[in-house]
This record gives structure tokens, sequence and C-alpha cells, in this order.
């Protein structure tokens, strides 16, 4: 185990590695900074001058050392269009997207397990086969598009919704949330919903077919036989059985979902990190932009690692597999 | 006299004409086939029999912006069927020729990258050991990273452009190939005929394209219809941001972020009619993809 565990650090830490890499590249080799940042009507002595204050007139790869270090501390360089820490800029934005993100889990955890518990139990019903093609359609449809429909029907039809934006936040730990607010909780029903389709569509699958394969097991029956409620039969023994697959599934959605709200919060104008990137890539804010990226390289990775690490010590089929 | 031979001989029936029997079981399925024919033959002919040109400026008169579905031209000869949007241009034209472009970036990097990931799947599983690690790391190490994101970088890395979409797309995609290709080749490469080939002394490009890839290509045709479906989606997510195809040659996505701004005030034809055209063409791609894996799965095949 410990020689795994060892093993698999070293591998993430590859893994961050060439990602700084490709990301130093593209951002310094393939673009250049020097036009960004050097107006054009500069003469060559100033364009030296600048050139000698960033840093780019020592060799690439001493430059990547430089940007190494600076990663190292979380230092990525100064926002151009807000002239303030890209790393603070983007903390400042993260609690907005994370509130989002963990709304939209939740909704689909409400919704899915149980219409999934539903369409198991019933799988020939009319209401299941509903489900179940809505089930195509929530995975199918790009997101985009049924976030403009939400907003056509319930922002713009009926008018009963806001079309954007966080509405009205309380300050709770310094941070600025919306779920504290009747106005908030207003605001982020639409891109909540909208986040969460997928995730509902796949847990609604997962649940259906942990409740299909569980039923006629020797377990269920038995449970039957004792004389339990169908109640406790499906609500204790049967969800058990189910939930180990679908905390597994979320925790490795929430990670796409953090990633999938960059398109939702640019439709519903909340201000999150998803925004700031896409308006930073439209600004060629480029220190926002390497920020973002290694950040979610970090997240992932780790995510990833924790995933293997918890598979290995709750799997004994899989521990074995790799020490083999 | 000897008993009478059996005389007719159960028909054979070709494979195609089985595959096509079995597809055409599910209703829905042929209707998605029925919409998805449509889609790609108005998509292919569009510039003949579109009304309009949407690209040409000269056809469009400012003027005729933002009207209404079944609004007549300020000429009076042409009746925008769909409404027009911001430049005068006439819905319905600029979809058909968004579905060009659309179908075009969808189709061509789902290929590609079939291409490139169907081989390295098929090497891995052929050549095993080092090399197939090598790759399925890599497979492992794009699919734990969302879709989304990935395009995101290369897009901002390398800029926009038709041409940076799909190798965005291509990225994004082969790894689905890859392990669908590993997967069913592991399975076919233990059975005799491959043997017999190797036994032949034949060469392992010549195994692995001519005697290995077509008998795994039923699942990559699966695969490939969903990732098409895919493609067109995300081509179409990126460009709605404003991060994909040029202004000029509009996709479908790009035709509803331009409306997108006039939605909220209740002009929703600009959004609406391509948001439409994108999705029967997601759904049609998916209806087609579903019944084809049911079709060409072996185990499921009729007796």
């Amino acid at each position: 185990m410990a020689t795994w565990l060892a093993r698999r650090l070293v591998q993430a830490l590859f893994v961050v590695l060439a990602m700084t890499v490709i990301v130093f590249i593209g951002v310094n080799v393939i673009g250049n900074p020097i036009d960004i940042l050097i107006s054009p009507e500069a003469d060559q002595a100033e364009r030296l001058r600048a050139i000698a204050a960033l840093g780019l007139d020592k060799p690439l790869w001493q430059q990547y050392l430089v940007f190494l270090g600076g990663t190292l501390h979380g230092d990525f360089g100064r926002s151009f269009v807000y002239n303030e820490p890209a790393m603070r800029i983007i903390m400042q934005r993260f609690p907005a997207t994370l509130e989002l993100a963990f709304t939209a889990v939740l909704i689909s955890i409400v919704i899915g397990i149980p219409a999934g518990l539903y369409a198991g139990l019933r799988p020939n019903g009319f209401l299941a086969r509903t489900l179940m093609a809505g089930s195509i359609l929530g995975f199918s449809l790009p997101s985009f598009w049924v976030g403009l429909m939400l907003i056509l029907v319930f922002a713009v039809q009926l008018g009963v919704l806001p079309s954007g934006g966080r509405g009205i936040t309380t300050t709770v730990l310094g941070v600025q949330w919306s779920f504290l607010t009747i106005d908030g909780l207003r605001h982020m029903i639409l891109p909540a919903v909208n986040l969460s389709l997928f995730n509902i569509s796949l847990i609604l699958r997962l649940t259906r077919a942990g409740v299909r394969e569980a039923l006629p097991s020797d377990y269920v029956r038995f449970a039957r036989a004792k004389g339990l409620s169908p109640a406790r039969v499906i609500g204790v023994h049967v969800m058990k059985n189910i939930m180990i697959p679908v905390i597994t599934v979320l925790g490795l959605e929430l990670g796409t979902t953090i990633a999938f709200s960059v398109v939702t919060e640019s439709i519903f104008a909340w201000p999150g990190v998803g925004k700031l990137i896409i308006d930073s890539i439209n600004l060629l804010d480029r220190p926002i932009i390497v920020t973002f990226l290694m950040l979610i390289v970090l997240l992932f990775v780790f995510i990833n690692l924790l995933v293997d690490v918890i598979y290995t010590a709750l799997d004994p089929r899989v521990r074995l597999e790799e020490q083999g | 006299m000897s008993a009478p031979v059996a005389t007719k001989l159960p028909r054979e029936e070709s494979p195609l004409r089985r595959l096509a029997t079995d597809f055409a079981q599910s209703k829905l399925a042929v209707a998605g086939l029925a919409i998805l024919v449509l889609i790609v033959a108005i998509a292919v002919i569009a510039p003949l029999i579109s009304p309009q040109n949407p690209y040409d400026l000269a056809q469009l008169d400012i003027m005729d912006g933002r009207l209404p579905p079944r609004s007549k031209a300020s000429d009076g000869v042409l009746t925008f069927w769909l409404g027009t949007d911001d430049q005068g241009r006439d819905m319905f034209s600029g979809i058909m020729y968004g579905l060009r472009i659309s179908l075009f970036v969808g189709a061509g990097s789902a290929l590609i990258a079939g291409i490139i990931g169907s081989t390295l799947g098929l090497v891995a599983a052929y050549a095993r050991g080092r090399v197939e690690n090598t790759i399925m790391r890599l497979v492992d190490l794009q699919l734990s990273f969302p879709s989304i994101l990935v395009a995101l970088m290369i897009i901002q890395l390398l800029g926009k452009g038709i041409g940076n979409v799909m190798l965005a797309l291509i990225l994004v995609e082969w790894a689905y190939y890859a392990r669908t290709a590993r997967g069913s080749a592991l399975a076919e490469r233990k059975r005799e005929y491959i043997e017999a080939a190797e036994c032949l002394a034949l060469s392992k490009a010549r195994v692995i394209f001519r005697h290995l890839l077509p008998n795994c290509m039923p699942p990559l045709i699966v695969v490939g219809t969903f990732q098409m479906a895919r493609a067109i989606a995300l081509e179409a997510t990126l460009s709605f941001l404003g991060l994909g195809v040029p202004v000029t040659e509009p996709s479908l996505g790009l035709l509803i972020a331009n409306g997108y701004q006039y939605m909220l005030s209740g002009k929703y034809w600009i959004s609406f009619y391509p948001g439409i055209a994108l999705l029967l063409t997601i759904v049609a791609i998916n209806l087609v993809g579903d019944q084809l894996r049911d079709v060409l799965n072996p185990k499921l095949r009729r007796a």
C-alpha cells in the first residue's frame, strides 16, 4: 500500500509538472507576451528595457524555472485588466462557483435518486419510460441550449424567475453568499437546475441500474422473507448497496460540474470563476488564465488521486490487482 | 429411393440486409435516420436551395433586421419564414449554412479522432507491454479532464478558428476510440484467425489493419456516432461562448449566440430556430447510434 501510494503520488506530481510545461510553452512561446504587454508605439530601447524587466531576455529554461517558482508560491502575476494579483481575483470569485456547483449536485441527488428508484421499481411504467427517455436528452443536449430555453420560458415568457446575476447576497465569514436570502435563492434556481441536468440523468440511470440489479438478489429476497416492510427493504437494504457507485460518481462529477459552470455562468451572468475565465480569454488577460488552468489541473489531479486511494482502501480486489 | 435431399436451403440473408431489417425494428430509430438524412441533404445542397446567401452582404438589407417569422422583406420578394437576425439575414438560409459548418466540424473531427484513436488503441492491444501502458496512461489522463476544459485550453493557447476548434475536438475525443478499440482488440487477438495470420508471417501492420481492425469495427462505429453528436454539441458550446468558429462563417452555435442578447426582449426566433436545428441534429444522431449499438451487438442479435 505504501509503495503503491508513493508511486501514485509521483505519477500525480509528473502530471502536474507536465501541465506546467504545456501551459508555459503555450503562454510564452506560442503567444508572445511582449506583443500584448508593450504598446506598439514603443521604440527599440524601450522594448529592450521592458523585455529585460520581464525577464524575457533569459534563456527559455531559466524563464521556465522562474515561472515554476512563482507557481509554487501561488504567484502567477498581476491581472492586466484588474491590476491585482491573479490569484486573489480568482479566489474572490470562487465561492460563487462553489455555491452553484454544490447546489447543482444537491439538486441532482434530491431529484435523481427518487426518480431512479421509481424507474427501477416500475421499469415498464409510462412514467419510468418517460424518465429514461428524458435522461437521454439530459445527456445529449448541449447545456447552453437548455439554459437558454430555461431563460426563455421562465424569465421571458412567464417572468417568474430572474434571468441572471446573483441577487442579494449576505456576507458570512467575509464571503458573499446567495443561498441565504430569498432573492439570492430565486437567482440560483435556473442556473443550478441547468447545471444539474446532466448529473440528474447520470444519477437516475445509476440508481435505476442498481435497483434492477439488487431486486432479484438473495439478500433482498431474504429481507422480504423475514417480513420486513417494502419501505425498509428498499430504503435500507437496497439503498445501502446503491449508494456506493452513486457517491463515487458524484465525487468525480463535482470537478466536472465546476468545469461546466463555465458555460452556465456565462449564460446566467453568474459572477463566478467560469464567467471570469471566458471574459479573460476574450480580453487576453493571461495571468488569470494561467492561474485558472493550473488550479484546475491541481484540482483534477487531486480528485483522481483521492478516488484512486479511496477505491484501493475500500475494495480488496483493486488492491490485489495493483500489487499482483 | 433415398430420402430427398432438402432442396430448399434457407435463403441466405446478406449481412447488410439483415442489418437494415434489424435497424428498422425501432420506429424511433428510423425516424431519427430519416431526419438525419434530411439534415445532411439540406446541409450539402444549401447553396442551391437556400432563399438567400447569408454570407453575401450585398443581398442583406439592414432595414430587414430582426423581423419576426413570416414577415415580408422590404423589397417584397422574399418571405422570411423564420424571421431575420440583426443584420437582416434570413434565419432559414442562415441555419442551412450553419448546419454545413456544424456538420463539417463535427463529422470531420469525429472521423480524424476515430482514425488516430483506433490506431493507437489497436497498437496498444497488439503490442502489449510498455507501449500499451504508455498509451493507456495517456488515455486515462485525457479522460480524467472534462472535455470543455481541454477545449478551452486549446483555444486559449492556439486561438480561435475552425482548424483549432477541430484540433480541440480531436484531442478531446481520441481517447474514447482508443479505449474502445483496445477493449475489443484484446478480445479479438486471442482468436484463431489472428493466430493464423501471424503464422503466415504477415507484417504487423497488415495483421492489425487488415485482420484485427475489421473485426473491431462495430463498437467503433457506435462510439463514432455518439462522438459525432458530442463534437457538434461541444463546437456549438464553444462558438456560443465566442471561442469557436469565426463570425464570418457562423455555425449553429454562433447563430444562437447572436440572438442571445435579443432573447430577453422577446425576439426569440434568432436563437430559437438555430437551437431547434441543433437539437434535431443531436437527437437524430443519438437515436441512430442507440439503435446501431443494439443491432451491431452480436449478443443481442436475434437467433
